[in-house]
């Protein structure tokens, strides 16, 4: 009898809404990837971006944390977004990330210890990445939690994918690896293309390279769909 | 909703409730699973010593040996041979193992003539022995540690590990990767005289595949200059410490 009275409930509720995942609901998953990526778009998340994009692996961890972070935190302050006092909603959303990757780092460390031990050094990182104020200020203050989970996940995703694509090219140029995995070689023993003279071009390690990497990805993003050319 | 959220008094609840609430809500999670973090970071201790011992996980020599087995294999290969030292003289005691080399350093600022606790490990494994040096030091962003451990001439390293807290991941958290600490395995720590020097992270070493084991220095790794020289610090002052000590023992 109980679980009747539910699910009528939860029609009644859904009937006046759109579908969950309705086209518009769809666009905010997907426009974030594409027309509207956080990083290349927006130019948020830039900080973070060229930190952590020398190697593959910790840009992957990276990308999954903060779609974690984003998600739940949208949500969270999607929720609290009536009743949090104008004047210090940059505070609260700044408390309400905190507290969560806290939470989700002492969690770890009582039940995931290697795991946590993987992640300490994004923990700072999260907390201050400009995405996540920026999507809290920008959508979760002013829309409903699904959409904002939606939009979490969307944002996250796409400083996420834009991350990899970075760390890629950094990996393979600046370490001749990927993964860690030796593609071209051993540069040290001179085997594979080494032997031929190849060399590991050591600039790409370093954070200048990441922003002229994402300044390439920008060019080429943009001279393909002119409407993103801002004017001025 | 009909609350005004401008108004000041509204702002001063909002904030006192919100305090209050993630004051709590991190209290509780902190203190509820205090123990449990206490427990992973000794099994990590010993895993740590294990490891710069030599004493690995049966299947992956880079890995360490497996949580659930630590104790044991700690017990088995260290057993009770944990020392304080203090200036020449040791002490065997099981509390070795509780010394932190950072609270030994903030003693050692507050009062300089405190006389610091060092923790030393004697291990042994196929009947060679391991003189286990805990150490610390600073990176570019945070802390920085690590076990040495040499043999029983005190001249050559015999394993390493190190680890960070917060430096940059694919750069100087290096550090904890195995090319860069099996550099310092077999590496002399002293000179061609005989004369404690030391180990130094070079940048443009002429000695790459690090074949000359003599020349107390080891590569450094690309784009990690402070992080490397932050090594370099914390090796040369850790096991400096212990020379007194060490002299001592090579009569």
């Amino acid at each position: 009898m109980a679980e009747v009275t539910e699910e009528k409930v939860e029609v009644k509720v859904k009937e006046p809404k759109e579908p969950l995942f309705s086209k518009k609901n769809r666009k905010l998953l997907s426009d974030p990837l594409t027309d509207n990526n956080p990083i290349t778009i927006q130019v948020l998340g830039i900080c973070s971006a060229l930190a952590i994009t020398a190697q593959l692996k910790p840009s992957i961890v990276m990308a999954i944390s903060v779609i974690f972070v984003l998600g739940i935190g949208n949500v969270v302050i999607s929720l609290m977004r009536n009743i949090i006092p104008s004047k210090i909603r940059i505070i609260v959303q700044l408390v309400v990330v905190a507290a969560l990757v806290i939470v989700v780092d002492q969690v770890l460390k009582a039940f995931a210890y290697t795991l946590s031990k993987e992640l300490s050094v994004f923990i700072g990182l999260i907390i201050t990445n400009c995405i996540i104020m920026g999507r809290f200020e920008a959508f979760a203050l002013g829309n409903g939690p699904w959409k904002s989970f939606l939009d979490g996940i969307g944002n996250a995703a796409g400083y996420g994918v834009l991350l990899i694509i970075v760390a890629f090219f950094r990996e393979l140029l600046g370490s001749g690896t990927l993964f860690g995995v030796e593609v071209f070689g051993n540069a040290i023993e001179k085997t594979g293309l080494y032997k031929y003279g190849y060399e590991n071009n050591g600039f790409m390690v370093l954070a200048p390279m990441a922003l002229i990497t994402v300044g390439i990805i920008i060019w080429i993003q943009r001279s393909k769909n002119k409407a993103l050319i801002e004017d001025h | 909703m009909a609350i005004n959220t401008d108004k000041n008094s509204y702002t001063i609840i909002f904030a006192i409730a919100m305090v209050v609430v993630v004051g709590s809500l991190l209290a509780f999670t902190a203190s509820s699973l205090k123990d449990k973090i206490a427990a992973n970071k000794r099994t990590e201790k010993q895993q740590n010593i294990l490891f710069a011992m030599g004493v690995t996980d049966t299947e992956d020599p880079s890995e360490f040996v497996p949580a659930e087995e630590a104790e044991e294999l700690f017990n088995k290969y260290v057993g009770e041979d944990k020392y304080i030292i203090t200036g020449s003289t040791a002490q065997k005691t099981e509390e070795a193992f509780n010394i932190e080399v950072k609270k030994e350093n903030d003693k050692l600022k507050q009062d300089t003539n405190y006389q610091r606790k060092m923790p030393l490990f004697i291990g042994k494994k196929d009947g060679e022995e391991f003189y286990i040096v805990p150490m610390r030091g600073n990176g570019l962003w945070d802390a920085i540690w690590g076990y040495v451990s040499l043999d029983k001439e005190f001249k050559t390293v015999k394993g390493a590990f190190f680890d960070h807290k917060g430096e940059t991941p694919g750069l100087g958290a290096n550090i904890k990767e195995a090319y860069f600490r099996d550099d310092f395995i077999g590496e002399s720590i002293l000179d061609a005289s005989g004369n404690y020097k030391g180990i130094t992270v070079k940048k443009g070493n002429a000695d790459p595949k690090n074949v000359d084991k003599t020349d107390n220095e080891v590569d450094a790794m690309a784009g990690a200059t402070i992080t490397g020289d932050g090594v370099t610090a914390m090796v040369k002052k850790g096991i400096k410490m212990y020379q007194p000590y060490f002299a001592t023992l090579k009569k």
